[in-house]
């Protein structure tokens, strides 16, 4: 079993890695993109009879640190 | 008077603020990350600067969760003396020790160089040795130090007196030019600026070694 966890900078919180990957695109000439924001996706593989409560808690204690970061987690 | 220096993979500012707690007179052992408790009677720890586990997943998130850091961590809520520098303080935000987190530079780059930092408080072991105001000059090298806390949290520090140093010119896009703070009982603080590298005639300034020489006599175990 195995999930996905997507982990994101908190909206508010300046994304400078994120900034500077927009200006480059500005520079290549893709001029439609008004914002870029850049996470971090970490697959886990899991022994059968993990739940989603785990990986919340995994989140919660080391794979996002919420005072900047937020979570969403994929089951599957 | 004892001083725990912890060390990490990946540690390279142990040593030297190992050196600056001895000058200032600490007998000091250093600390492995895998040992689960810190030396019998130790009156400060200190958390040094480096890149601990690579700062693989953010910088001090692996740190954090290291047996010595639970030591650390009971040391704090016991009351203990405690200092982070640089890596040292991005671990102790990822432990909770103190608030907020150490983001990304605003302007991307490492920057490595001597900055001038205002002292905003003298209220405490670490600061009691400058006047509240005094300008001091302390290298930086850091290329994630760029403090982060919520409105509230800022505004919190502020009201209790809790920034310890802000930047002249904010070198890094740190909310309210926060160079370092203080725990809510003042006993441990948080910089990214290294003091240490900024204790002996050989540094090239000594404006760090107060920081030092004040907790001499001042800090007890816990």
């Amino acid at each position: 079993m195995k999930a996905r966890v997507h982990v994101m900078l908190k909206n508010g919180v300046l994304d400078p890695q994120g900034e500077a990957v927009r200006h480059a695109l500005g520079a290549l000439g893709f001029d439609k993109v008004e914002g870029v924001r850049q996470g971090k996706v970490i697959d886990l593989d899991l022994a059968e009879g993990a739940t989603e409560a785990d990986v919340t808690a995994m989140c919660e204690k080391l794979l996002a640190n919420t005072v900047i970061e937020s979570y969403s987690i994929e089951m599957a | 008077m004892k001083a725990a220096v912890v060390v990490f993979p990946g540690s390279n500012c142990d040593r030297d603020l190992a050196v600056a707690f001895e000058q200032a007179g600490f007998d000091v052992s250093m600390v492995w990350h895998k040992d689960s408790t810190l030396p019998e009677g130790v009156d400060i720890v200190g958390v040094p600067g480096g890149f601990s586990y690579g700062d693989y997943l953010r910088c001090g998130a692996i740190a954090a969760q290291s047996p010595i850091c639970k030591a650390v961590i009971e040391h704090a809520d016991r009351g203990g003396y405690a200092i982070g520098v640089c890596n040292g303080f991005q671990i102790l935000t990822e432990t909770g020790v103190l608030p907020g987190a150490l983001l990304r530079n605003a302007g991307l780059k490492y920057i490595c160089r001597t900055v001038n930092l205002k002292v905003a408080t003298s209220e405490s072991v670490f600061t009691q040795g400058y006047n509240a105001g005094d300008v001091i000059g302390v290298p930086i090298a850091h290329h994630d130090g760029n403090y982060f806390a919520d409105a509230e949290t800022v505004k919190a520090l502020q009201d209790q007196d809790r920034v310890a140093f802000t930047y002249e010119e904010n070198p890094n896009g740190s909310v309210a030019d926060i160079a370092g703070i203080l725990s809510e009982n003042r006993r441990v603080l948080g910089m990214m600026p290294h003091p240490e590298r900024a204790a002996d005639e050989g540094h090239g300034g000594t404006d760090g070694a107060a920081v030092f020489r004040a907790l001499a006599g001042m800090v007890t175990a816990a």
